[in-house]
């Protein structure tokens, strides 16, 4: 990845939205007999799988002492938004076809989504203070805000347990997952405070 | 009295679109048949017979008055989108996993309250009945639906023929339950085997039918060959597939959904867009092969069936027995 720079590191996290649009078309593959649902499903997946790579940064920074991997943390924390807010656009205007009165209800009364979206509403906050600028403007509030990603994580791990309907594989995976990179973190901590 | 055969358009190719026209040209003919010339199929003559090989024609399958007009979905829609959690929980788990799945030779139990019991061939199972096509309406929990071309036998003929006494309330069904066939039942996704009832009233009102058949042909494996339960009015979870037992029982039967999350899934399951499902709404479907851009459709009260099924639950909470 050192060496492969940011524009490749680009295209290979753009390659999931791309493959809807081309299977959407049938030129890559197929979407299926439910094509929101499948769509839905794969921006969720890979909003949540951005989200895991974002997080593994650092603990595999501590591991290999690969510090330049720093570098390309804001692009796939920014891919982790980018693939929230298609997921979210698609449920608003595909699967909700814009009937607002429908969407209230579901933001509301449907607890899986009115927690969804409390996740994209903290990824915006987060995407809107990515820059440079705004990371010297805010200073020490930049970093707390930003300590925000974990909450977003557990959001979006609960989100899709929720929504599944019988079988959890899925989400227990990205929950293992999330529970391994949160607990190294806590771990270092603590070796950290003891020293 | 001479049986009446029904010719099929010679197919030009073994394609999947062309079996899909000729079903449907054919559809047409036996709508016509049965309205002008209904009395000489009237007479049970005709046995009900199911080749054994797969995708094979079914011969004698005369129209019903309780098919719906509404184009039907495609044949890979129908077979390649599927919840038969045997198999797998994905969508397309039945389709890839079912393939080496041998639904014949069969055989299917009957117990419980009745004067006829026994374990029967699946041909011996069938033979006594007509065939017919149902173009039915098919409503998931998950809030989409489908219109599926089935084959089958009206279960009221069913069970008048195997004499339930009065002790019998309810007619219950259960599904093979052989994991070295299905790999989906190495997991305890439910509570195998699956399970599922009705009351006497809905297994003998005219809708609810056992099917053996998918436009025109012999049922595919992942649909729930040979014989699964079609009730249009409730979610598709009713409709059991490969049934091994029918029990006429006086207790209210075990529904495998329902064992498995009671507060989301009732006994009755008749479809209604009143009643949510408490992670989401039911007031809406989308049909499948409406497109990508296709708005959902607004859920009809008993899919739409409440003509035929309406007066069966006058007197009962559909809020309470959902």
């Amino acid at each position: 990845m050192r060496f492969v720079g940011k524009p490749a590191v680009f295209l290979l996290c753009l390659l999931p939205a791309l493959l809807v649009i081309g299977d959407a078309f049938e030129v890559t593959g197929r979407l299926g007999a439910n094509p929101v649902e499948e769509i839905l499903d794969r921006f969720g997946n890979w909003a949540l799988r951005m989200i895991m790579v974002t997080l593994a940064v650092t603990p595999l920074r501590r591991i290999t002492g690969w510090n330049w991997l720093v570098r390309f943390r804001r692009m796939l924390g920014l891919f982790a938004f980018f693939y929230a807010l298609m997921h979210f656009l698609t449920w608003l205007i595909l699967d909700q076809g814009l009937l607002l009165s429908a969407i209230l209800e579901d933001l509301v009364e449907r607890p899986f989504i009115t927690i969804g979206f409390a996740a994209l509403l903290l990824l915006i906050a987060l995407a809107t203070t990515s820059t440079n600028g705004m990371r010297r403007r805010l200073g020490l509030r930049w970093q707390i805000l930003h300590n925000a990603v974990y909450v977003i994580a557990i959001l979006g791990v609960w989100h899709y347990w929720w929504q599944v309907k019988k079988d959890i594989t899925e989400p227990l995976i990205y929950a293992a997952i999330l529970a391994v990179l949160l607990g190294a973190r806590l771990w270092w901590r603590r070796r950290r405070g003891q020293n | 009295m001479p049986a009446v055969l029904i010719k099929k358009p010679a197919d030009i190719r073994p394609s999947e679109i062309t079996s899909e026209r000729n079903y449907l040209n054919r559809r047409d003919f036996l709508r016509v048949g049965a309205v002008t010339g209904g009395s000489i199929l009237a007479s049970s003559a005709l046995a009900a017979v199911v080749p054994d090989s797969r995708r094979a024609k079914l011969p004698d399958v005369r129209g019903s008055e309780f098919s719906t007009d509404e184009a039907p979905n495609s044949y890979e829609d129908v077979t390649t989108y599927n919840n038969y959690y045997e198999f797998g929980t994905g969508k397309s788990d039945p389709f890839e996993n079912a393939q080496d799945f041998e639904p014949r030779p069969w055989s299917i139990t009957v117990d419980g309250h009745a004067e006829k019991t026994g374990t029967f061939d699946f041909e011996d199972f069938i033979k006594p009945f007509d065939l017919e096509d149902r173009i039915y309406r098919m409503r998931c929990v998950e809030a989409w639906s489908m219109v599926i071309p089935w084959v089958g036998i009206s279960l009221a003929e069913i069970v008048k023929h195997f004499k339930p006494t009065s002790k019998a309330k309810y007619v219950a069904f259960e599904t093979v339950n052989d994991r070295s066939r299905m790999p989906g039942l190495r997991r305890r996704s439910l509570d195998w085997p699956y399970r599922e009832g009705l009351t006497m009233a809905e297994a003998t009102n005219p809708l609810t039918i056992l099917a053996v058949g998918l436009y025109g042909e012999v049922l595919p494996n992942q649909n729930g060959a040979p014989i699964r339960l079609v009730v249009p009015w409730k979610y598709g979870f009713k409709g059991i597939k490969g049934i091994v037992r029918m029990s006429f029982t006086e207790q209210q039967p075990d529904s495998s959904w329902n064992l498995s999350q009671p507060r989301e899934y009732g006994f009755y399951a008749n479809v209604n867009p009143n009643v949510d499902h408490p992670r989401w709404s039911q007031a809406r479907e989308r049909r499948i092969g409406s497109g990508l851009f296709a708005s959902k459709q607004p859920t009809l009260m008993f899919n739409g069936y409440g003509e035929q099924v309406a007066h069966l639950y006058k007197n009962l909470d559909l809020r309470r027995y959902y």
